[in-house]
């Protein structure tokens, strides 16, 4: 197995706050990882123990097959990484951060950074006090890309830039893993990851609570569905696993449960369906369910894997397609809860 | 102007720590000074010999201004002729902070999208500016007319003091204005500082007084507290007060938000050759502070170093004094003694530099700005050698200069270059092991106890403390002998002593050692 990164059950405590909390963290070489969470769930401070800066309480961290606390050094040459918050020395110019940086990494391709410097429009003469924030994060961008280091750390390197420079941004990455790179990304930008990322972790409050595929991590979820029933949905907001029942006269739309998307159809069917849609959730959805009600997940202390789960059992015998319009929703339904 | 009101009330919230402790610092030196000269001295004839002995020496008018009369409250705040130059030090600072600092974080930006005046944060740095002045001119006529001293004395001192706080306040105003760079902004108003202590200085010590005439530090000092007062100048002052702020009001309404009068200067889109090391990043950091404590010290150790013999001189006569300076110059030549002593306080000065330097790594660290190296192949003690070749060898540079600076200036005015100089030189250089146990203690703080570096500056202050008063004060020797300064050798005159030399050096290595061991263990950030 040729993982790049490998954590696991890292926790790491700053005084009585626990910063992470049994991180789990699988990056394979040649993947771009989203590495996704919300604020304060601990993305930065797990890329710096894998840089190093930190030291784990627990766990055992793997990085480029070294111990990223003892080999600091030796693995440094052959990673490159953006921190999430730019700050540059006061009185130095852009370009002379970037050279800096390139050469302590062992030199750096002139050609390359010109090349970058004029694709992300930097002025690489201005000194570090007089870039904007998304300016430093540009001079931190093209420091690290026009590096031969064959793993990328990017701590939300996004957060300060313009569409037009995120599409710039995405087109790098994208070259990066086209010439053999590993790409850890955190991110907010969910557009982003959907275009970028391979695989996926969720993580929340210091724990991986998601990771895998996004298709595996949508079909490990809930299915969004929209109906016009023939009656009232009687019955089908005590459903468990049924989740933000509307009802508006006889158009119903609710989340539900793969696992429950069986039952749910059945009373679906019993109330005469007219119109059905079923749609995936976006990632945005996943996003939302996590930051939200996360806490009843990790309360019970597991971890879900795609793949791993027996929930994702149900993933072939999937009743509804997920990104099939309105099915026939009663034919669907008989035969969708074959559990 | 709307909204100064609130950021008043800010800046207060912000400085509630700082500014009271600034104010009350500075206010009570000179009635210190005062009491502690009337104490030491009760007779008027004890004065009288005092005032003639101290009043005549060049180097003491040329550091605290000309002397005007011998009673105790005239020679306490000419002794405390310095404290001006901190005062006005302060005030300078605290404008740019509320000002230029604010722009330049982008703080003034999220503020000035409220309601709020254009002018708004200068005139609440200066409105708070003034009242700390005002807070300074209270402080002094209280503590001396409680102390029983004439209230018009005690009026000209405090309103002196303030009038020269607020010119300096003003100057700040001015600075702010110009530069994008805090920091471009502070070089300017310490310059403005510098020139006006310097052209008091000279005004006073070469009789060319005219120079003096053009100094906010001579304006306040010839309105001759408790030695007949003389309250026009202080219209200078309000003069000078008046125009710089007018001429920084008229600089701010021109300009954009944080931007600045003078265009920034643009970098290299290519770095030179050699700057790739942790080194040569560390020089780019170090380079400023280390040019600008060896000219201060350039400038000051020639001053001091021309005005010796003729100190000696003047000195002799007095018994009590000589007693007093070999105490804390350990020779018997008076000239000696009085480099000594000036080459101690000196070597109080270069550990500040010494501990400003070692910390210069924990702001690194904080400002995220380690991070970035430390992430690529960069070891934690390649990281932190490069902050202290300076931290450790930039102290020696500035200790050799000034060594070489009073060296020359004192043998040029015996007549005996060739004589004075090796031996002044290694004076100087001999306050190297107490500097660097200073720098060691920086070290070792930032390698183990991160969050309370300031304590390095806690034990400087201590060590000052202790030189400067600890032997008039009869402390216990213990006491004294916790400051690494106690233990030199007192240079030039007294006895060449290695072993307090290489213990030192010792101690200081053993506690940059552990902060190196320190800081590869600990988390960064």
């Amino acid at each position: 197995m040729s993982n790049v990164i490998s954590v696991s059950g890292v926790t790491k405590r700053f005084g009585r706050t626990r910063a992470l909390d049994g991180l789990d963290l699988e990056v394979r070489a040649g993947e771009v990882h989203g590495f996704l969470g919300p604020n304060g769930a601990g993305k930065s401070t797990a890329i710096r123990v894998l840089l190093g800066l930190l030291r784990a309480d627990s766990g055992t961290v793997r990085l480029l097959g070294g111990d990223p606390w003892k080999d600091a050094v030796e693995l440094h040459r052959r990673l490159a990484y953006v921190p999430g918050d730019v700050t540059l020395w006061p009185n130095l110019s852009g370009g002379e951060v970037i050279d800096l940086l390139g050469r302590l990494r062992g030199g750096l391709d002139r050609a390359r950074k010109r090349e970058l410097i004029e694709r992300f429009d930097l002025d690489p003469r201005k000194k570090g006090r007089a870039y904007s924030k998304g300016n430093r994060q540009k001079v931190a961008l093209v420091a690290a890309l026009a590096s031969d280091a064959e793993l990328l750390l990017l701590d939300e390197p996004t957060s300060g830039l313009d569409p037009l420079m995120e599409a710039v941004f995405t087109d790098c990455v994208t070259e990066a893993r086209e010439r053999g790179r590993t790409v850890l990304l955190s991110s907010h930008i969910l557009a982003e990851v959907e275009k970028l990322c391979d695989r996926v972790s969720i993580i929340r409050d210091g724990r991986t609570v998601e990771t895998g595929t996004l298709a595996e991590l949508r079909h490990l979820t809930r299915t969004s569905i929209t109906a016009e029933l023939a009656g009232p949905p009687d019955g089908l907001a005590d459903l468990p696993g049924v989740h933000g029942l509307r009802a508006d006269g006889g158009r119903v739309t609710f989340e539900v449960d793969d696992d429950r998307l069986g039952d749910a159809l059945a009373r679906l069917a019993a109330r005469g369906v007219r119109s059905l849609t079923s749609r995936p959730p976006t990632l945005e959805e996943l996003f939302l369910r996590h930051y939200r009600d996360g806490d009843a997940r990790t309360a019970s202390g597991s971890t879900r894997t795609a793949g791993g789960d027996a929930r994702s059992v149900n993933r072939d015998a999937r009743p509804v397609n997920g990104d099939a319009g309105p099915v026939d929703g009663d034919a669907r339904a008989a035969s969708g809860d074959a559990r | 102007m709307t909204g100064t009101g609130s950021l008043v009330r800010l800046i207060l919230r912000r400085d509630r720590l700082v500014l009271p402790l600034w104010v009350l610092l500075l206010a009570v030196l000179p009635i210190t000074q005062t009491a502690g000269i009337a104490e030491l001295y009760p007779t008027e004839r004890g004065l009288r010999e005092f005032a003639a002995s101290f009043g005549a020496n060049p180097a003491l008018v040329a550091m605290y201004g000309p002397f005007t009369h011998w009673n105790a409250a005239a020679l306490g705040v000419w002794r405390a002729g310095f404290t001006p130059v901190l005062l006005g030090l302060a005030c300078l600072l605290t404008v740019v902070r509320h000002t230029r600092v604010e722009e330049e974080t982008g703080r003034r930006e999220l503020l000035g999208s409220t309601v709020l005046g254009r002018q708004a944060g200068l005139s609440a740095a200066l409105a708070v500016a003034a009242s700390a002045n005002l807070a300074v001119a209270l402080v002094l006529l209280v503590s001396f007319t409680g102390a029983g001293y004439p209230v018009a004395g005690a009026l000209a001192t405090g309103l002196g003091y303030a009038a020269t706080g607020m010119v300096f306040a003003a100057v700040g105003a001015v600075a702010a204005q110009l530069t994008e760079s805090a920091g471009g902004a502070r070089a300017i108003g310490l310059s403005a500082l510098g020139v006006a202590y310097l052209a008091r200085m000279a005004g006073d010590s070469t009789g060319a007084s005219w120079l003096s005439w053009l100094s906010p530090f001579g304006w306040s000092q010839r309105m001759r507290p408790f030695a007949g007062e003389v309250w026009w100048p202080l219209a200078l002052s309000l003069a000078a007060v008046v125009l710089l702020s007018l001429a920084a009001y008229a600089l701010a309404g021109r300009r954009d938000l944080a931007a600045g009068v003078l265009p920034p200067r643009l970098g290299p889109t290519d770095a030179a050759p050699g700057f790739g090391s942790p080194l040569a990043l560390a020089w780019r950091l170090h380079r400023g502070p280390l040019l600008g404590w060896s000219a201060g010290f350039a400038v000051f150790g020639a001053v001091v170093g021309a005005a010796a013999k003729a100190a000696a001189d003047t000195m002799a006569g007095n018994a009590r004094l000589m007693e007093m300076m070999a105490r804390l110059g350990g020779s018997a030549n008076v000239a000696d003694v009085f480099v000594a002593s000036v080459l101690s306080i000196f070597g109080m000065g270069a550990a500040g530099y010494a501990v400003q330097a070692a910390l210069r790594m924990r702001g690194e660290e904080t400002l995220m700005r380690a991070e970035p190296l430390l992430a690529a192949p960069v070891g934690r003690t390649r990281w932190m050698a490069g902050h202290l070749v300076f931290a450790l060898l930039g102290p020696a540079v500035v200790m050799l200069v000034l060594g070489v600076a009073v060296g020359i200036a004192y043998g040029a005015s015996t007549g005996d270059v060739t004589g004075r100089l090796p031996g002044v030189t290694g004076a100087a250089v001999s306050q190297l092991p107490a500097v660097w146990s200073l720098a060691g203690l920086a070290v070792a703080l930032f390698g183990l106890l991160p969050r309370l570096t300031a304590l390095a500056w806690a034990a400087l202050a201590l060590f000052l403390l202790l030189g400067q008063v600890g032997a008039l004060l009869d402390l216990p020797p213990a006491a004294l002998d916790l400051s690494p300064f106690s233990h030199l050798p007192k240079l030039p005159g007294g006895e060449v002593a290695a072993t307090p030399l290489l213990v030192l050096t010792a101690i200081a290595a053993a506690l940059v050692a552990t902060g190196l061991y320190g800081f590869r263990r600990r988390d960064v950030g």
